[in-house]
């Protein structure tokens, strides 16, 4: 029998397996080393519920309710001077946690800070959108729908945004292959010529290394086209070495005449 | 009246050449490729180089058209995208026959370095190509040369014969 091997991350590659190696943590700090933050922590933990707070690399990062995303970020934009959302997307957890991380990074270009807000979902739980708030969320909520197939409830266009709207399956998911299921695989033979055109067409030749021992004698050397089989280094097939033009020449065209011709070798000319 | 004199003796005879059906139409297909404008990525900016007064494309007779239906040679010239396929097929359905496909550089030709779910694994899956360019992305030079092949190659038809449709199946 074949040893299992566990399909939870098919993307995931053992680097380095020391069973005593611990991977480095960012630094965290308490929000009261800052002022300004604190002061920002207050005003959300007066409204809301705050089950954790840290300042690293000189940002904090705020754990809330998934409900209270709106009002947080309402919060934030109307009376904290946050009023850039530099970008939101979620994070694939499900090996770990069985979770979503979803994230919305804030900016206030008046206090010269950035906040990180943070919740975490179930899988097939969906969010409640922004896009009210940050016209900008509109395309990044549709993007972490496309990639991820979280939802955001109340967007005014919850379709796909970067994959065509016939695509299935979510390719940012860690249990989805980078070089795409069955599905991505035919999906173009599919959807142009029908299921029935797989045979003809075949698979994809996904092998980089891959070498056709007939592709020396398909591809011509540049300035030795030869007919199809023949060898340009022998040494009875040199004068065969055909040009682009006829030996004829073409009506109307010059021929091109190697002894005449000059060869440019200043690039700078 | 016309002041000018055309001697009919001069030069070895009258103003006519002689030829034959199929140099005379080669000559007119080869000599005048109008390629359809298809820049997909960063060969498409190779593509206009070539199009451009250094290299100067028209020269050849080769002019960028924006329309298939006004193309001769489609150059695919970058990385097709599977949610592209569709269009590309389309396009090239577009096109009147006699009708050509070059593949320009290392996406076209195998996908190139997108080994990834969303990049057709060469452009020939989807239609049938004439010419592969080699390079990433090829150097204008390549381009020209690939099209003097082509001519080449369409020059090699006989004219008489109805052209044998090319399809992928």
């Amino acid at each position: 029998m074949r040893a299992y091997k566990p399909k939870g991350n098919v993307q995931a590659k053992p680097y380095y397996t020391d069973r005593y190696w611990q991977a480095p943590q960012v630094a965290k700090f308490d929000v009261e080393s800052d002022e300004v933050f604190a002061a920002d922590l207050a005003a959300i933990k007066a409204k809301f519920e705050v089950s954790d707070a840290f300042i690293q690399v000189e940002q904090m990062t705020v754990w809330i309710n998934p409900s209270d995303i709106y009002g947080v970020l309402e919060l934030m934009k109307d009376e904290l001077e946050y009023t850039q959302l530099s970008e939101m997307s979620a994070i694939d957890f499900l090996e770990q946690r069985d979770e979503f991380e979803i994230f919305y990074q804030m900016l206030s270009m008046n206090k010269r800070k950035r906040i990180r807000i943070k919740f975490s979902i179930k899988n097939g739980q969906a969010v409640d959108s922004v896009s009210n708030l940050f016209r900008c969320a509109d395309w990044s909520e549709r993007e972490m729908f496309d990639m991820f197939g979280i939802e955001a409830n109340g967007h005014p266009f919850m379709k796909r945004i970067l994959m065509p709207y016939d695509w299935q399956g979510y390719p940012l998911l860690k249990t989805y292959p980078l070089e795409g299921d069955e599905f991505a695989a035919w999906y173009e033979v599919d959807k142009i010529y029908g299921k029935e055109a797989r045979d003809v067409i075949g698979p994809e030749i996904r092998d980089t290394a891959r070498i056709d021992r007939y592709d020396s004698e398909r591809f011509a050397r540049l300035g030795h086209e030869v007919p199809f089989g023949m060898d340009p280094d022998k040494e009875e097939n040199k004068d065969k070495a055909q040009s682009y033009q006829e030996d004829g020449g073409v009506f109307l065209i010059k021929k091109l005449d190697k002894e005449s011709s000059v060869v440019i070798d200043d690039p700078q000319r | 009246m016309a002041q000018h004199k055309i001697n009919y003796t001069q030069d070895g005879g009258l103003p006519v050449a002689l030829t034959s059906i199929d140099k005379i139409a080669n000559w007119g297909r080869s000599n005048s490729l109008w390629a359809l404008t298809y820049g997909l990525a960063c060969c498409g900016i190779e593509m206009m180089a070539s199009g451009a007064s250094r290299y100067d494309f028209d020269r050849f007779g080769t002019i960028f058209r924006a329309s298939p239906r006004q193309a001769d040679v489609m150059i695919v010239a970058g990385t097709l995208t599977k949610k592209h396929a569709e269009f590309i097929k389309r396009l090239y359905d577009q096109m009147t026959e006699p009708r050509w496909v070059i593949s320009m550089g290392s996406c076209a030709n195998t996908g190139g370095m997108f080994n990834t779910y969303a990049t057709v694994q060469g452009a020939d899956r989807i239609i049938p190509v004439d010419l592969y360019l080699p390079g990433c992305a090829p150097r204008p030079e390549t381009l020209q040369y690939g099209v003097m092949l082509l001519q080449k190659k369409i020059r090699a038809n006989k004219a008489g014969n109805a052209q044998k449709a090319k399809r992928l199946m």
